[in-house]
């Protein structure tokens, strides 16, 4: 990861590199432009889950359902340690464990916000 | 990992409909995400295919005129040479998709293109049972759509240097911006 440094390691997969890839010089934008719909998105899903998780009734199908949204969109900009934490959300979900999800919600929050900052540094200092 | 190789010197085209050439693939995209949605845009504006997206199997049965209420005329003219559809999405899934346009006479022949971001045998055993040409797992890498693109190139008869040297002509001879795409009855 030439472009990003020692910062971005673990945050980011090469999925990141291919969008960079994706660059040219008529769309110069375009990685900070899925970013910025990447994070519209996630922060509408954290909401829901928030809301979900808020109301005490855990209706693990419909968690499992935002979850699913969430590693998706995660694995499509190479979010890595986001997608990790999805994926053990997710097994919590099945093994309906509400602890275990609300633990690793909090966790999956802390990465995705430091993401969120790398990221912006990132997009930055490309100016 | 594949290098991606990217064809640097030639023009990639950000509307190919400028260009006014007949020979460009045209694919309709179906997703519910949009980070996705703009993710497979990308990767068949690069890989040089006209593309329109819609974010639900209901839209994409309307664009097709495929929808509730089936209209016959002005349809005719629609020209869609690849369908690539996420399979979980909210009401219909691609899968159901996938049917319906296998059900439709007009659009049978259409090759359809299964995505999912889940690696789970049985579906990927129906949906090429039910007639799905290919099935991605995503995230779709560049060299999948390539890979696409020119086995429905073979297919379609058509030759990108053919379109290119056209492109050049084209550009030299000042055509209209707005040229007619060849009208294929389907």
């Amino acid at each position: 990861m030439t472009n990003m440094g020692k910062c971005m390691q673990g945050y980011l997969d090469e999925q990141f590199m291919e969008l960079e890839e994706l660059q040219d010089d008529a769309n110069p934008n375009f990685v900070e432009e899925v970013s910025a719909l990447y994070f519209k998105d996630s922060a509408r899903l954290i909401n829901n889950i928030d809301q979900a998780l808020e109301r005490g009734s855990f209706d693990f199908n419909r968690l499992d359902s935002y979850m699913h949204q969430f590693k998706g969109s995660s694995t499509s900009i190479g979010a890595s340690k986001v997608k990790a934490e999805c994926t053990t959300f997710r097994e919590y979900c099945r093994a309906g464990n509400a602890e275990g999800c609300l633990r690793t919600f909090q966790q999956l929050k802390k990465e995705h916000s430091t993401l969120r900052k790398k990221l912006e540094h990132y997009f930055q200092a490309r100016q | 990992m594949a290098e991606v190789l990217l064809p640097r010197k030639m023009e990639i085209p950000n509307d190919p409909s400028k260009f006014g050439s007949p020979d460009l693939l045209h694919v309709l995209a179906v997703d519910d995400s949009h980070v996705d949605r703009k993710f497979i845009e990308r990767l068949l504006r690069v890989s040089s295919c006209k593309v329109t997206v819609v974010d639900s199997a209901t839209r994409a049965l309307q664009y097709l005129g495929l929808g509730v209420e089936e209209k016959s005329v002005g349809f005719q003219d629609l020209k869609v040479n690849l369908i690539m559809t996420d399979y979980s999405m909210p009401g219909m899934t691609g899968y159901e998709l996938l049917k319906k346009i296998k059900e439709s006479s007009a659009f049978r022949q259409v090759p359809v293109v299964i995505m999912s971001s889940e690696n789970i045998l049985p579906r990927i055993d129906r949906c090429l049972e039910e007639g799905a040409e290919d099935f991605l797992l995503k995230p779709v890498k560049l060299s999948d759509v390539e890979r696409l693109r020119d086995s429905l190139m073979k297919v379609e008869d058509l030759s990108f240097t053919k379109s290119t040297q056209k492109r050049e002509l084209e550009t030299e001879n000042a055509y209209p911006v707005h040229s007619q795409l060849k009208r294929a009855k389907i």
